[in-house]
């Protein structure tokens, strides 16, 4: 195990006990204080259900149709020509609508390209460094019951674009 | 995201039909709005574990004084949010959670913020400047320890699972600021 895979698996539990340590020495009531906070989850799960359904089951046949693939195969073009290789475009391509799916994509490229590959790296930068966008704002604005989203889509997907063209053309540097 | 929806779900069944998969449409739908609920129990037990960390950071002052320190930061992404308002610790918690990798904390936090950004919106139906800002940098991800990645990579024996961290760092660094400028020019026009 490395030093950084190490300090990855280390820092949480140690935040959760500085957390506590901090709030007896502080006089919390602790053991109290998380029950109340603790409280606030079941609310929050059922008021996200609907919305988080909603989303699963349009992408989910969305997908499942091929209706996703054909996108993919039409749009796909375009983006080599920018330099992007072919092999991690799936991946980035399904990432803003589907976690499980690219993540399924990224262990793909490693069994076919192996993770020390130089796809196999670029696959996975690209993945650290991007989210599930739809799925990520249908559950935040739906579960307050916002409708107008506004430029949040179109100003991420931008942002995505060209994170998308840097990543690709420096992360060869880092190697 | 009533056309997005709409347009995914439709082309999708119509799409089925004509494939010849239109017996299938069924089971798919089934099982997805199935897997929305296994999701939910998984978040339901990370939710209560995080808020319950929470409430006792919140009595202790903790997220407080987190909130101040990245008090010029928050200024600047979200001047729509006053100092010392609820928003404020609750953003800085989703964010500091983003930063560390835990995604499964990450979202209550981001949750409850918009819940608190909510309050403060004079147009309920309609997101503000500092809920758009809060997703698009949440969109855009910016973990310092991508672990998802590193454990599949692992799980596919990469010789050093975290190598890949430098450059992860360096790129979520870079793509954040994109997603932030943009956001910054956009809300002008939205």
């Amino acid at each position: 195990m490395s030093a950084v895979t190490l300090i990855g698996a280390l820092l949480v539990p140690a935040l959760i006990v500085l957390v506590v340590v901090h709030g007896l020495i502080k006089g919390v009531d602790v053991y109290q204080a998380f029950i109340d906070g603790a409280k606030r989850a079941l609310p929050t799960v059922a008021r996200v259900l609907p919305y988080i359904a909603a989303i699963t089951i349009a992408v989910g046949i969305f997908r499942a149709s091929g209706a996703l693939d054909a996108v993919l195969s039409v749009v796909a073009p375009p983006f080599e020509a920018l330099g992007i290789p072919r092999e991690v475009l799936p991946l980035e391509l399904l990432r803003p609508f589907s976690g499980s799916a690219s993540n399924a994509l990224l262990q793909d490229v490693f069994m076919q390209y192996g993770p020390d590959s130089d796809v196999g790296r670029l696959a996975s930068v690209l993945m650290g460094s991007s989210e599930t966008l739809f799925y990520t704002v249908a559950l935040y604005f739906g579960s307050v019951g916002v409708t107008k989203t506004r430029h949040t889509i179109s100003a991420s997907l931008i942002a995505e674009f060209f994170s998308v063209i840097l990543i690709v053309n420096f992360v060869k540097y880092f190697f | 995201m009533s056309k997005i929806w709409s347009a995914l779900f439709i082309i999708g069944v119509l799409v089925s039909l004509i494939g010849g998969h239109g017996g299938e449409i069924m089971g798919t739908l089934t099982e997805s709005a199935g897997s929305a609920v296994t999701l939910c129990l998984t978040l339901a037990g990370a939710y209560v574990l995080w808020l319950g960390l929470m409430g006792i950071a919140e009595r202790s002052g903790l997220t407080q004084s987190l909130a101040k320190k990245l008090r010029p930061i928050l200024r600047f992404l979200f001047p729509g949010v006053p100092d010392g308002h609820a928003a404020q610790a609750l953003i800085s918690m989703n964010l500091s959670a983003n930063i560390l990798g835990m995604g499964n904390a990450a979202t209550p936090f981001g949750l409850e913020a918009m819940q608190e950004m909510q309050k403060l919106n004079r147009a309920p139906k309609r997101a503000t400047n500092a809920m758009c800002m809060l997703l698009i940098v949440n969109a855009s991800s910016i973990q310092l320890v991508p672990t998802t990645v590193i454990s599949l990579r692992a799980a596919a024996g990469a010789a050093n699972p975290a190598d890949i961290v430098p450059a992860t760092i360096a790129a979520t660094f870079v793509t954040t600021l994109v997603a932030i400028v943009i956001g910054k020019v956009l809300e002008k026009y939205s």
